[in-house]
């Protein structure tokens, strides 16, 4: 098992608190201007994604998590998890909805992820920063309003649900943020 | 803040550059000729002492970097301050002296730390810590140009009391604990501490960030336990005759009314030796050298160390240490 000694705090480690893997966000060194000195640290629990503060006695130490992003190929989903190959390697592996989280609403076949390994086991999604889907339903937008202006949901073909300018119809393909869940632009086939 | 400039350190090669602006280079030296033009005046003496000895300090708060000879052979440490020597020349009759140099302390880093830093320290003979106070808030304003930024000095004792509403002498340390959670340290249940280590932890948690708001913030009269090597007085309640100033909650110097008591000093450094077997850390010898100074008369004098780093840090309004330092460790 590794430890990491407080000395070796910075943003990013990947540490082990309460049973649960944890991304140190920033470290802060503190001590008096005599005695104990304290790491001050802001971490992020990465099965929850919440922030929390924590704090250490400087020359702990912390066991180290097994934690490590590779990106991966998104194969399929067989109804209960969702499968994905290394491009190089050609190892599958199949995430549960949990680790997927979010992303479920904005990959589909092919699409390269990024994924988040504990101890071997995908822990977290990140979909591409932009996906290209297509539009299933959306209303009929007013003849000749090319304004966008206001807007409309479409339903895309992953099930999403994003505000569209008025001009975009049905089969259509658009552009979409996963970050912030916006509309981009209108993708010409 | 520090995660980004480590990354960016961390990217080899390209870092030859200088971390600190070359104005703020410039700031330093100015800093350093208005320093020593300032004790030229008052007629304190400048002094060198050295860097590497063959003692340590016993502190167990304190890490000296240890060094080797070519062959490997152990040769000796690297001063975290230059207290034990500037004080046997006190003992030999120098006077008031003044010294501004490097100190090392290992595993200090942060955005107020950095292992290597500079240090002004200075001793009066004849004089006590609260004359000492006076001088250091001098120094100080001259350094900022802030010749009237106001003083306020506060002991120990009312700080907890009038912060925390605890009396650091007769709280329990589970009541230290118990204050922690409460004041929103959220692990606090998970730390284990000395009596002292609470007090620490509220101190550089909850108190710190609010001492000195454009004001220098003397906290004086430390509970004994904290004395370091400030003389006790025998008060009702003993109090240690140490004082500790506050700019812009930046800790920024340390002094004391400094204890002249050879047994007493053996004794406290056999104590800091006790504490470093039981956390077990380094056990490196005690300075015999010094104590035979003290055996053979140190001059009643008042002494104070100042960080220069951070003194130049808050005279040109930046918050990371790294922005006043040519080349911090990373890319030393």
């Amino acid at each position: 098992m590794a430890f990491y000694s407080t000395s070796e705090f910075k943003g990013g480690l990947k540490i082990m608190l309460d049973g649960d893997p944890y991304n140190i966000v920033e470290n802060e060194f503190v001590k008096p201007g005599k005695g104990q000195a304290f790491n001050r640290v802001r971490v992020r629990n990465l099965k929850t994604g919440r922030t929390v503060e924590k704090t250490f006695k400087s020359g702990d130490t912390v066991e180290a998590a097994d934690v490590h992003d590779t990106d991966m190929q998104y194969l399929y989903n067989d109804g209960e998890e969702w499968h994905f190959m290394d491009p190089e390697s050609f190892e599958q592996m199949t995430a549960n909805a949990p680790a997927v989280g979010d992303a479920a609403k904005w990959i589909k076949d092919n699409d390269m992820c990024r994924v988040t390994l504990w101890n071997g086991v995908p822990l977290a999604v990140d979909p591409p920063n932009f996906v290209v889907l297509k539009v299933v339903e959306t209303d009929p937008g007013l003849k000749g309003d090319t304004s966008g202006g206001g807007g409309k949901p479409a339903t895309l073909e992953t099930g999403a649900v994003v505000r569209v300018p008025l001009f975009v119809q049905t089969d259509e393909l658009v552009k979409v943020d996963t970050r912030t869940g916006e509309y981009v632009s209108r993708v010409k086939e | 803040m520090t995660t980004i400039l480590l990354t960016a350190c961390s990217e080899a090669g390209a870092t030859w550059q200088p971390s600190a602006p070359l104005a703020n280079l410039r700031a330093r030296a100015e800093l350093l000729a208005k320093l020593r033009k300032f004790f030229a005046e008052v007629g304190v003496l400048e002094v060198e002492t050295p860097l590497l000895s063959t003692a340590a300090v016993t502190d167990a708060a304190l890490a000296s970097f240890a060094v080797h000879h070519a062959n490997g052979e152990p040769c000796g440490y690297l001063h975290t301050s230059p207290e034990f020597p500037m004080k046997r020349l006190l003992a030999a009759g120098s006077g008031a002296i003044y010294q501004i140099c490097k100190v090392f302390r290992d595993g200090e880093r942060g955005r107020r730390h950095h292992a290597e830093f500079t240090l002004l320290e200075w001793y009066r003979p004849d004089w006590n810590y609260q004359q000492l106070m006076d001088e250091v808030a001098a120094v100080v304003r001259l350094a900022l140009a802030q010749p009237t930024l106001p003083i306020e000095k506060i002991s120990y004792r009312e700080l907890f009391r009038n912060r925390l509403a605890l009396d650091p002498w007769t709280v329990s340390t589970a009541e230290l604990q118990t204050a922690a959670q409460t004041a929103g340290i959220t692990n606090a249940q998970q730390l284990e501490l000395t009596h002292d280590g609470w007090l620490d932890l509220l101190l550089t948690h909850c108190l710190e960030k609010h001492l000195g708001q454009n004001t220098l913030t003397f906290i004086y009269d430390y509970p004994p336990s904290q004395a370091a090597l400030a003389r006790i007085r025998m008060d009702a309640k003993p109090v240690a005759e140490r004082f500790e100033l506050y700019l812009q909650g930046i800790e920024l110097a340390n002094g004391f009314t400094e204890l002249g008591d050879a047994a007493e000093q053996r004794a406290r450094f056999e104590a800091d030796l006790a504490e470093r077997q039981t956390q077990h850390l380094p056990l490196p010898p005690i300075d015999e050298h010094f104590l035979a100074a003290l055996a053979a008369g140190l001059p009643d004098c008042a002494g104070v160390a100042l960080g220069l780093d951070r003194l130049l840090m808050l005279a040109i309004n930046t918050t990371h240490i790294d922005s006043v330092l040519a080349f911090p460790i990373e890319r030393a």
